[in-house]
């Protein structure tokens, strides 16, 4: 009798893993990515030619709890069109009963990556700024992410921003008047557990009818108890808040020698104001964050920081450094005729 | 503020402060009056030109430069018409110029273009 190595087992284990696309548009490519509910793999679509990513569920059972939000993340995807936002075109149910849904091809990288290449800080929080625009959006939209983190941010090639992985996004409130279906009425999202990768979305069984999906680090306090009820667009700042905290961080070449300007007390009160533990002490909402941002890029004062006089003057003399200067000088030539010329 | 428009305001206020400041100089301390006037009309017609200049040209090198000769150049008229003086003029008077050149360059706005209908 002949066994089967460990190599060529794995293999096998890995084919039937496959998604069999036989009856779909689709042809499978590769696989891109593994999600906490399923993988995610490039595929080609036959009819009209094009390269999508493919989220294919492992279960292969059409009614499980883990289709129904693959489902339900396929139908937030499509009410958010947005730049920002990661189209959905397709959902179905493969021969082998898994649910499936393509979405556009992102060609880029994680913003965890993408923000080692940026050492800007300017840059970096223009960077922010595209994520609160499709946060924004989603909100007005009425429906949270809840699971924004650096790994769910992709930057394309060209610097395209795309809020991906909406596959906690809870619905505030729908269009239909349909009650919203939220798998994750007794989900609480986990604390920070020794062990966990950082970064990496945290799945815990609290009760029979749910589990707990979050990141540590950068779920906000009431998500964290399970404060489900009480969950609206301020934890989704304190998630913002975390990620410019990300941004904020020197990239790893530069740490130590110029990284004076991630102390800006400026910043770190906005990081501090839309990361506060008492979401009554955060922004509102996400086009206030934003605007204190922007406000910080153009160099005026933030909303999140009283700042003291001595700081309003040098804040005004950098704005206004040339004109500030021009005036000098003409009093200088001035005074200095005055004294030189007129005794 | 549409470039011109602060060219001619910024021109006539240096203008005049610039002609004010002669009251330091007793011996033309007399004649203030007709110095305030001449100093801001000059400033004025230095306003409109460096104006209509950044309106044409959006560079803020150039408009610092054009600045500086008109306010140059115009001090030099007035200090020749004066027989004197030359250096009490033109030095603050190119400055003035340049400051002027600076501020519409740097805070005025593009003239609107009317919007065109098919």
């Amino acid at each position: 009798m002949k066994f089967l190595s460990d190599r060529a087992l794995e293999r096998l284990r890995q084919s039937a893993d496959l998604p069999d696309l036989v009856g779909t548009r689709y042809q499978l490519l590769e696989r891109v990515a593994r999600g906490g509910m399923g993988v995610v793999y490039a595929a080609l679509d036959e009819t009209l030619g094009r390269r999508v990513a493919l989220k294919v569920l492992d279960v292969p059972i059409a009614d499980s709890d883990f289709a129904r939000r693959l489902n339900r993340e396929a139908r937030v995807l499509a009410r958010l069109e947005h730049p920002g936002i990661v189209p959905v075109h397709d959902v179905g149910t493969l021969a082998d009963g898994r649910v499936f849904y393509t979405m556009k091809f992102v060609e880029g990288q994680g913003l965890d990556k993408h923000v080692e290449a940026v050492a800007s800080l300017p840059d970096r929080l223009r960077l922010f700024l595209r994520i609160c625009d499709a946060v924004a959006f989603a909100h007005a939209q009425g429906v949270l992410h809840r699971d924004l983190k650096p790994a769910n941010v992709m930057v394309g090639a060209f610097g395209e921003v795309l809020v991906m992985d909406w596959g906690l996004a809870k619905i505030l409130r729908e269009a239909t008047e349909e009650p919203e279906e939220d798998p994750e009425v007794t989900i609480i999202r986990a604390s920070a557990t020794e062990g966990s990768a950082a970064g990496e979305t945290q799945t815990l069984q609290v009760t029979g009818q749910g589990t707990v999906l979050g990141t540590p680090g950068y779920m906000s306090p009431e998500q964290a108890r399970g404060d489900i009820a009480q969950l609206d667009q301020r934890s989704d700042i304190f998630s913002l808040g975390a990620l410019l905290r990300f941004l904020c961080a020197p990239p790893a070449s530069e740490t130590g020698s110029s990284a004076k300007w991630r102390r800006d007390k400026s910043l770190e009160a906005i990081c501090a104001k839309a990361a506060a533990n008492n979401p009554g002490s955060r922004y509102s909402n996400v086009s206030e964050l934003s605007a204190d941002v922007s406000r910080y890029l153009d160099g005026l004062p933030v909303s999140a920081r009283k700042e003291p006089i001595f700081e309003k003057v040098a804040r005004f003399y950098r704005r206004h450094t040339i004109p500030i200067l021009l005036i000098a000088a003409y009093l200088v030539a001035r005074t200095l005729i005055l004294l030189f010329f007129h005794r | 503020m549409n470039k011109v428009l602060l060219g001619l305001l910024l021109g006539a206020v240096l203008g005049a402060i610039d002609g004010l400041s002669a009251w330091f100089t007793p011996a033309v301390r007399a004649q203030l009056v007709g110095i305030v006037v001449g100093s801001t009309i000059k400033g004025l017609i230095a306003g409109v030109a460096i104006g209509f200049f950044a309106r044409k040209v959006n560079s803020l090198a150039l408009g610092i430069l054009f600045g500086l000769a008109v306010g140059f150049v115009l001090a030099f008229i007035v200090a020749r018409m004066q027989h004197g003086y030359y250096f009490e003029i033109i030095l603050p008077g190119s400055i003035v110029g340049i400051i002027v050149g600076y501020a519409t360059q740097r805070y005025g706005s593009a003239h609107a273009v009317p919007a065109t209908t098919r």
